[in-house]
Formats: C-alpha cells, structure tokens, sequence
C-alpha cells in the first residue's frame, strides 16, 4: 500500500461473509469509481462497510484524512458522523413523510434560515419544484430516485455511495437518470462510489472501475485500461467478453491461438507467462467485424496468416434482439450441422439485413488492436 | 355514596384501571419491544420467556406472584410500605394487576410491527446523522404504528377483562377495586342475575366496539402499508 492520501477516500478492509472472505483494498478521489462484479461479489458489502452500516473484521477506512474505522485503533466512527451519504437500491425515501421533509431529515443540525435556503437550493437543482408535499408513493420512479439523492446531498457528504442505483427504475427512464447522474457527479465534490453489476453502466457512470468477484479485486484502474487490456480471463469474462481461446506465443507481436486453429498479430506486446504457463487470447463480440463481400479471400498454403488477421468464417446460428443481432461463427471450415462455433459477433440490425443472403463463408476480421492476450 | 355512582361504579373503576394500566403498558411494551430488539445475548430466551410468561399463566398465579411480590413481607411492599404506601387490597392493585397480564399482548404486537420495519429506512436515517433516539421517534415507531395501535387496543381489552389475578391482590371493595369482572361474579354469588347479564352485557359491548374498531383500523392501516410497499 502506497502512503496515506489526504483527501479522498482510503479503503482497506476485511470481513467474513457466509460464503467467502471480503478483502479489497483500494481509493478513491473525485473521478466516480465504479465497482462492478456478479451478484453476492461483495460489491454492497463493500458499499456498507464504508458507510458504516457493517463492521469489518479488520481494517482501515480513511476519509479525507479522518479515520472512520481502524480495527487496530479500535476505532468505529458511528454511521451518522461519518458525513457518508449513501443512495439505496430502492432509495428507502421514509414513506409517511413528505418530499420536504425526507430532505430535510438530515439538516436537523442547521438553524432553520440556513436549513430552509438548503432546502430550496436542492430541490431546485435536483428539479422537484413542485413536488414539495408530495409522498414518496405518490412520485414516478424517476423522481423516487431524484428525492433520494437530494436528501443525500443536501447534507454535503465526503463521499457519496450509490447501490445499483438505476436497477429499480424502468428502462424507458433509465438514459434520462443515468444522465443526471452524471451531471451530479459532476459538480459533486467528494468521493463517488457505484455499485452495479451492468457492465455498461459501470462504464458509461465511472471513470475507474473495480471489478469484483467473490470478495476480492480482480481488476482496478482507469476504465478504458481495465476493458482494453483484462488482467485476467475473469475480468474479460466480467467486463463481457465472450471469446477466448488457448494460445502459444510465436512472437513479439504473433500468436497462435489453438481454439480457433489460427494465428493472429496482436498490437499489445504479450504478457510474459512461466514455463508451461498458458496463454489466453480474446476478443470481444463487438469488435470482430465483417469484409465486404468483394473482399478476396485470403490465399490459403503459403499465407498462413492474413495481413489483418482475415478469417473465412460460416454461419452457426443467428439470435436476434431488437436492436443487433448475436452471431455464432465457426472458422475455417463449415460447420456440417454440429452447433459447435468459435467466435460470438454482435451486428447491428441493418447490417445483419444486408449480410445475411451474402455466400458463406464470410471473411470475418479479428483487428490486431482488438485482440487481448492474458496470462494464464 | 349515592344510589346512581353506586349502580355505575364497576364501569367506570373498569374504565379508570383500562385506560392507566394500558398507559403504563404502551409505554413498558414498546420499550422493551425497541429494547428487544436491538440487543441480542445468550439471556435473550429466557428475558422473553419473563415477559410473555403471563400471557401463559392462569391470572390467579400471576395474582399469587404479585401479592407475594407486593404483600407486608414482599420486597415492593416493604419498600412502598416505608414510603407509606400499601398497595394490596387498593385502586392501584387493580391497576398493576391489569398491566401485568396485558403486557405480554402490547410487547409482542409491537415487538412485531417494529421487526416488519424495513432496516433500510432505519440506515437510511443513520447515514443522515440522526441519532438512534430521534430514529426511533421519527421513523420507526410511525412506521410501525399501525401495529403499535393493534397492540394497545388489544391490551386495553384484555385489562378491561382482567379477572383473576385483580381478585387476589386487589379483592373486592365496591367503590374502590370492584371492577365489572367482579362485579359479575359476586352478582352471580348473590344470585343477582339481573346485575349479572347487565353487566356482562356492557363488557360485551365493550369488547366488541374495541376489537370492530381495531379491525376497521389495521384494514385501513393495512392498505396504507400495502401503497408504501408498492411505492
């Protein structure tokens, strides 16, 4: 561990759940920090334990220099002086109070001039004009969830936290609150932690990501570094990544990968692993792309690698969404019936309209700059 | 003591001892309810086993037990006695008597309304600065009112009804312990049906307005809960 920062926010803690140890470790500043993993990760737990709604077994929490909890010290700042705020998955607004008053809860320790200015100025901000007297089972979800971070901020918290914050809204709301999200986050000056377990949420909401799986960190960093570069299959396999194959290192830059009978230049330079160590290569869904159909294809023999890692690929299965289609592929030769494939590809619907009378094979691109190449 | 107050005097020492011994009880249940709840030990069975156990008991044990506990030799009755003050055979005993055997209803009724609060309310309210004083006050008791209220009315019945154990701390002195209750039975003793059905025929009435208007009351109460949940 590095040295104590002194703003931001410092966590190093531990905790038995029932089926396995939490242990993370990691800060956060003002760039909204996205913590991402399956269900039951650990991800709330993480959430709480900062807030100090549960008590790890050992550790240190740091806030802007303040110690929150010190299991050494022995020391447990109480959850209502921790100047935490934390957003609920289902906002938890108090039912029998009014819009106003769910806000002002947490000013009771404002004299009534300044409380009723701070009031006004967040309902303003966060646009519930209007709503003032309102209860909570009387607003949409959208607006449920605008109450909530009102209250959470009117107390000008250190840190907010927010758990799966757009998973109970519907999804024709959610673009529209994301975005607002986003704004808050923006002009919010403190440490901002999510939890989600939507991948492209926690892209789109963070600009770090902490990916989480079974209590431990398998991935933390700048966003765009944790996607483009997985440390691990696991974090490929949790940021959504659905194609792996084994592969052996030919080159600086060159790899065979076995499961997909090919070899495929790389831009990133490969992980150096131990002796009899494995590699594994990936791409993702949305990367691999298909040549035009006048494309010639790539001569087989002497040629045994493609200039741009071009592939004649046929046709498995189809799976349409409403808006893109999921493409099963197998290399190389036709697949004879057998529901085995290698790749998964996403296509746009219009694209798949104009493809899919095409002659198989289709050449399929795996472009060098796409393809990861991972450790073990 | 005049003819008309004489007639009425069960009812309304019936009514005095109802409403000051569901008070005291509102007030110890929910207390030991909030108390309940919040801390748990190894002790914790057997606290609550103390505290329903006269929901269990034939009144005239719990009688026994209070005025063993009260008497000129028990350890409350020489403390009370040094301040002057002798309970058995008094309005007061009515009044402990009734408290003690509608205890059980108040704390378990509101020992499970205050379980039904969703915690989240009760985090949300922490992470806001509150304390756990003004949490309580301010969350979860008006969440859980509507079972605190069923709760109150179903003690105010019961101590309305208490019997056994008022006889034998507080007897029977018309005009000072003689609830309806015992107004019944030594009417039937004496042979005095006609005061007998008259009587029971009030704490029916009684008992039936309460528990109509405590099933008006939760149903209405019910739906309220059933538009926060879905909200």
């Amino acid at each position: 561990m590095g040295a104590e920062l002194s703003m931001g926010l410092e966590v190093r803690i531990e905790m038995r759940l029932p089926d396995y140890d939490l242990r993370v470790s990691f800060q956060a500043g003002d760039a909204p920090l996205s913590i991402l993993g399956p269900s039951a990760a650990g991800k709330t737990m993480t959430l709480r334990a900062i807030a100090g709604l549960e008590r790890p077994s050992c550790g240190r929490i740091v806030l802007n220099g303040r110690v929150l909890f010190d299991s050494e010290l022995r020391i447990d700042v109480p959850a209502r002086r921790r100047r935490v705020a934390m957003l609920f998955q289902h906002y938890a607004l108090f039912p029998h109070m009014t819009v106003a008053a769910n806000i002002d809860f947490g000013l009771r320790a404002l004299l009534p001039p300044e409380r009723a200015s701070r009031l006004e100025r967040i309902i303003s901000q966060t646009h519930l004009d209007g709503l003032q007297n309102r209860y909570p089972r009387e607003l949409s979800g959208g607006e449920q969830q605008r109450v909530a971070l009102a209250r959470a901020l009117v107390t000008e918290p250190e840190a907010l936290l927010l758990d799966e914050p757009l998973s109970a809204l519907d999804t024709h709301l959610r673009a529209q609150i994301e975005y607002e999200l986003l704004q808050t986050f923006q002009a919010y000056r403190g440490a901002t932690l999510l939890v989600t377990h939507n991948i492209a949420e926690a892209y789109r909401l963070g600009e770090n990501l902490l990916v989480l799986s079974k209590g431990r960190i398998a991935a933390f960093g700048p966003k765009k570094e944790v996607f483009a570069h997985p440390a691990s299959l696991e974090v490929a396999r949790l940021t959504g990544c659905k194609n792996f194959s084994r592969a052996r290192a030919i080159g600086p830059h060159e790899i065979e990968a076995l499961d997909w009978g090919c070899r495929l230049r790389t831009v990133q330079v490969l992980p150096t692993v131990a002796a009899g160590g494995e590699l594994r290569a990936g791409i993702r869904a949305h990367h691999i792309s298909f040549m035009e159909a006048e494309a010639t294809p790539a001569p087989s023999g002497a040629a045994a690698m493609p200039p741009e890692n071009i592939f004649p690929a046929w046709l498995v299965r189809s799976s349409e969404a409403p808006f893109g289609v999921t493409l099963y592929l197998r290399l190389h030769a036709p697949s004879a019936g057998s529901p085995e494939y290698h790749l998964q590809a996403e296509v746009s619907q219009s694209d798949w309209r104009r493809m899919q009378d095409r002659p198989q094979p289709w050449q399929v691109s795996l472009p060098a700059d796409s393809v990861f190449v991972m450790g073990e | 003591m005049d003819a008309i107050s004489h007639h009425l005097s069960p009812l309304w020492i019936s009514l005095a001892t109802g409403v000051t011994a569901t008070s005291i009880t509102m007030i110890a249940g929910i207390a030991a309810a909030a108390w309940r709840q919040r801390r748990t030990g190894p002790l914790s069975p057997i606290i609550d086993a103390i505290f329903l156990l006269p929901l269990v008991l034939p009144p005239t044990v719990v009688g026994f037990a209070l005025l063993l506990l009260f008497g000129r030799n028990g350890p409350l009755g020489k403390f009370l006695l040094g301040l002057g003050a002798t309970v058995v055979f008094s309005w007061p005993a009515t009044v402990i008597a009734a408290a003690v055997v509608s205890f059980p209803l108040m704390y378990l009724t509101s020992r499970a309304a205050l379980d039904q609060v969703d915690p989240h309310f009760l985090q949300a309210a922490r992470t806001l600065g509150a304390t756990e004083w003004r949490i309580f006050r301010r969350v979860a008791l008006p969440l859980a009112w509507p079972g605190v209220l069923a709760g109150t009315i179903l003690s105010f019945a019961r101590a309305m009804g208490e019997f056994g154990a008022t006889l034998m701390l507080a007897g029977n002195i018309p005009g000072r312990t003689e609830t309806i209750p015992i107004a019944i039975y030594f009417a039937v003793e004496a042979d005095d049906l006609r005061a007998a059905v008259r009587w029971s025929a009030i704490e029916m009435g009684i008992s039936f307005v309460l528990l109509a208007a405590l099933y008006y009351w939760t149903r209405a109460a019910g739906r309220g809960v059933a538009r926060w949940a879905r909200s």
